[in-house]
């Protein structure tokens, strides 16, 4: 068997494949062109609560920010940032968040490090469609905030949020680790303020975009 | 110290073998025939004294009229080395002889400058888009790409 | 007893908690052993080469950082000395200097990565890779002292660097250096014996000499199979042929004589660093060069000896001050050239280990 010539068509990836995945790019190159509002429900001030709602709702955002799972999505260099964090020295499990899940189905919460290209993009949307509700997504660093000093480029996805819904942006070029502890504080912050009693539309208009 | 190839010595025992395959000859590089690239590469690579083993890189140029596409060949027993260039004056439909069979080493490089400047190399084995999905549009790196 | 079979399609990331970034490959298999393999690029491809040609010379350098992500100091060092070849520029002694004192710390931080990486997928789970990290950190720190940032340092400038060494580098370096080789030592009696390490590297993976050559690797990859080629000898740069250090080579060409030349590599860059720290000279570190440089028409090829390879750039100038054309010679995509004769034929518990022993950094594989 010659190593240098194909000789099985049908290999995989093959050309059928290939042309499918290329047609959905096209297709989410077409469509994602505004950005998605980012989640901001939780600001509304006007929200009567009763004294036992209020309990629950701790409880409950407690025990969902005290143990988010991320799920593996390091794509360039702010992805080395992200594991010097789960490291020792930084120590991302104190916030009980060291076990990156590969699975996004066991995760909920989604950190796009680095650079999202648009051959990538179907594969993000993917990622964050398998996730389970409730989710949240962390645009860390420059390149996934607003496409960094590669927005001009002809395959880069100008920011993560025309493709899934940012609740928290992390500037830098790479963020430091600290930075990105900071930033999972200001997520906490979120959870915290978020209630099970009111009709959340906003994440249900999530799943369905 | 790596020595750049004597490119008159060079260009001389090329004027036996293959007659009027260099068009252009300079103190760095030497241009030749697109006709005649496989027979002068394979004569670089296979006689003693030469040796060019190695294909450090190859990659093209684009220069508004024509393409130059450029390798750069190394002997690690003699620890000489050579840049090669090839004129490409046909804009729609660029073809150059693939090397894949001398150095396998040329596969993706090749492959590379087929997705970005439209370059098509005769004989590949696989040749289509590496970096950029298939339905995309024109070829990013020409000068007259507008995305 | 006859039974039929039919080969099973894989396909393995872009996301995968195993690739060294977003890179796929699609596996065709016969029961355990892989019948055919095709790695797929281009997750990260941002059009570098382009964007080089609307940016002025000293704002590629910021780009080369990003590309090779874990070594942005030695591709900030081949950038600018191509640029200094067009250019005709010189740089001062003690800049020299400090470039290859940068480059091997890189160089180690860098094949601390590679190996711990490598061990990571193995399956010795997150050990190794967070002792690397731990001495990692170490380095990082140092860099930080120099020049403020951790990752992409965009520290080398046209003609010599952005700032000097502050005072309290050179101690700091020194206790490193002196505890360095202390803990590779540890690091390899507590590995290099390991029955399961031998058992998944030793013969596995196998590229030889000729195969090597033909197929243009390049780095550790190369001189694990036994061809002594270090750009560092055979084409000095720097101030390099002013050091005394061996260039270690492997024999059989499998994982574990490349795992062998980066442990062993990393001991000579401890070496090297001891000796340039003796012989630092005093002195400045930029020379006045022009504002907006403008070389002249023409083309260069310059390159070192990067940790993954031969990393070069091909600039071609037409007299302003943006470069006409940027090519980078990136050892990580020339290297994977062979990844697919070494997958057909080997099992897939060996896929990612053959694959992480090539060391490989996406960044620079798409640009």
């Amino acid at each position: 068997m010659g190593i240098d010539k194909i000789d099985n068509p049908d290999i995989f990836p093959g050309p059928k494949q290939e042309k499918t995945e290329s047609a959905d790019i096209e297709l989410v190159r077409k469509t994602c062109i505004e950005p998605t509002t980012d989640p901001d429900d939780w600001i509304e001030e006007d929200i009567r609560r009763n004294i036992l709602v209020t309990t629950v709702d701790s409880l409950v955002n407690w025990s969902r920010r005290a143990s988010l799972w991320p799920v593996t999505f390091g794509l360039a260099c702010c992805a080395f940032e992200m594991i010097a964090t789960a490291s020792s020295r930084f120590d991302i499990s104190r916030f009980g968040m060291e076990v990156f899940r590969p699975s996004p189905r066991q995760a909920d919460l989604l950190i796009v490090s680095g650079t999202l290209t648009w051959k990538m993009a179907p594969a993000l949307k993917r990622i964050y469609e398998q996730m389970a509700e409730p989710k949240w997504v962390i645009a860390m660093g420059s390149c996934a905030i607003s496409g960094g000093i590669f927005h001009r480029a002809y395959g880069v996805v100008p920011g993560v949020n025309l493709m899934v819904p940012v609740d928290v942006y992390i500037p830098g070029c790479p963020p430091r680790p600290e930075s990105l502890l900071n930033g999972i504080q200001k997520l906490y912050e979120k959870i915290q303020k978020q209630s099970i009693s009111k009709n959340d539309k906003a994440s249900l208009d999530k799943g369905n975009s | 110290m790596t020595k750049p190839a004597s490119t008159k010595e060079i260009a001389d025992s090329l004027e036996h073998k293959c007659p009027g395959a260099v068009v252009e000859l300079s103190d760095k590089d030497i241009v030749v025939k697109t006709k005649s690239l496989l027979a002068v590469v394979a004569y670089l690579k296979n006689t003693p004294g030469l040796d060019f083993d190695y294909l450090n890189w190859m990659t093209a140029v684009d220069y508004t009229d024509h393409f130059l596409v450029t390798y750069n060949l190394t002997s690690l027993k003699n620890n000489i080395s050579l840049v090669l260039k090839t004129r490409c004056d046909n804009r729609e439909n660029p073809t150059v002889p693939s090397l894949v069979e001398l150095w396998k080493g040329a596969n993706l490089q090749e492959r590379e400058i087929y997705d970005l400047m439209g370059i098509r190399f005769e004989n590949h084995p696989n040749l289509k888009r590496i970096f950029l999905w298939e339905d995309f549009e024109g070829h990013p790196l020409r000068k007259d790409f507008i995305s | 007893m006859t039974y039929q079979t039919e080969p099973l399609t894989v396909n393995v990331g872009p996301q995968h908690p195993s690739t060294h970034g977003v890179f796929r490959m699609g596996l065709t298999l016969d029961g355990e052993v892989i019948q055919e393999a095709e790695p797929v690029f281009g997750y990260l491809h941002r059009g570098m080469e382009k964007l080089a040609e609307s940016l002025t010379y000293t704002q590629n350098i910021v780009l080369t950082d990003r590309m090779d992500y874990l070594a942005s100091m030695t591709s900030n060092h081949a950038y600018v000395i191509t640029v200094e070849k067009l250019a005709g520029v010189e740089v001062p002694e003690r800049a020299e200097y400090i470039r290859v004192i940068m480059s091997e710390l890189m160089r180690i931080a860098s094949h601390l990565m590679a190996v711990g990486f490598m061990l990571n997928d193995m399956g010795a789970f997150m050990t190794p890779l967070l002792y690397m990290f731990r001495e990692r950190e170490k380095i990082l720190d140092l860099f930080e002292m120099v020049c403020g940032q951790r990752l992409t340092y965009n520290y080398m400038r046209i003609g010599g660097l952005s700032h000097d060494l502050p005072e309290e580098f050179v101690p700091a370096l020194q206790k490193l250096i002196d505890s360095l080789p202390g803990f590779i030592d540890e690091y390899d009696q507590l590995l290099a014996r390991n029955e399961i390490l031998l058992a998944r590297t030793k013969n596995i993976g196998i590229l030889s000499r000729d195969s090597a050559i033909n197929n243009s690797v390049a780095g550790p990859v190369l001189r694990g199979s036994g061809v002594r080629w270090d750009i560092r000898k055979a084409d000095p740069y720097s101030v390099y042929d002013r050091f005394s250090f061996d260039v270690p080579i492997g024999s059989v060409g499998d994982i574990y004589d490349r795992y062998r030349v980066r442990v062993e590599e990393m001991r000579e860059s401890t070496s090297i660093i001891r000796q340039a720290v003796k012989e630092l000279p005093a002195g400045e570190i930029q020379t006045a060069t022009v504002k907006n440089l403008r070389p002249e028409a023409g083309d260069t090829y310059g390159h070192i000896e990067g940790p993954k390879g031969e990393l070069g750039f091909y600039l071609v100038s037409n007299h302003s001050t943006q470069p006409y054309r940027l090519h980078v010679r990136a050892p990580c995509l020339i290297n994977l050239t062979v990844l697919r004769e070494l997958l057909i034929g080997a099992k897939i518990a060996d896929a990612m280990v053959i694959f992480g022993s090539i060391d490989v950094c996406m960044g620079e594989v798409d640009r």
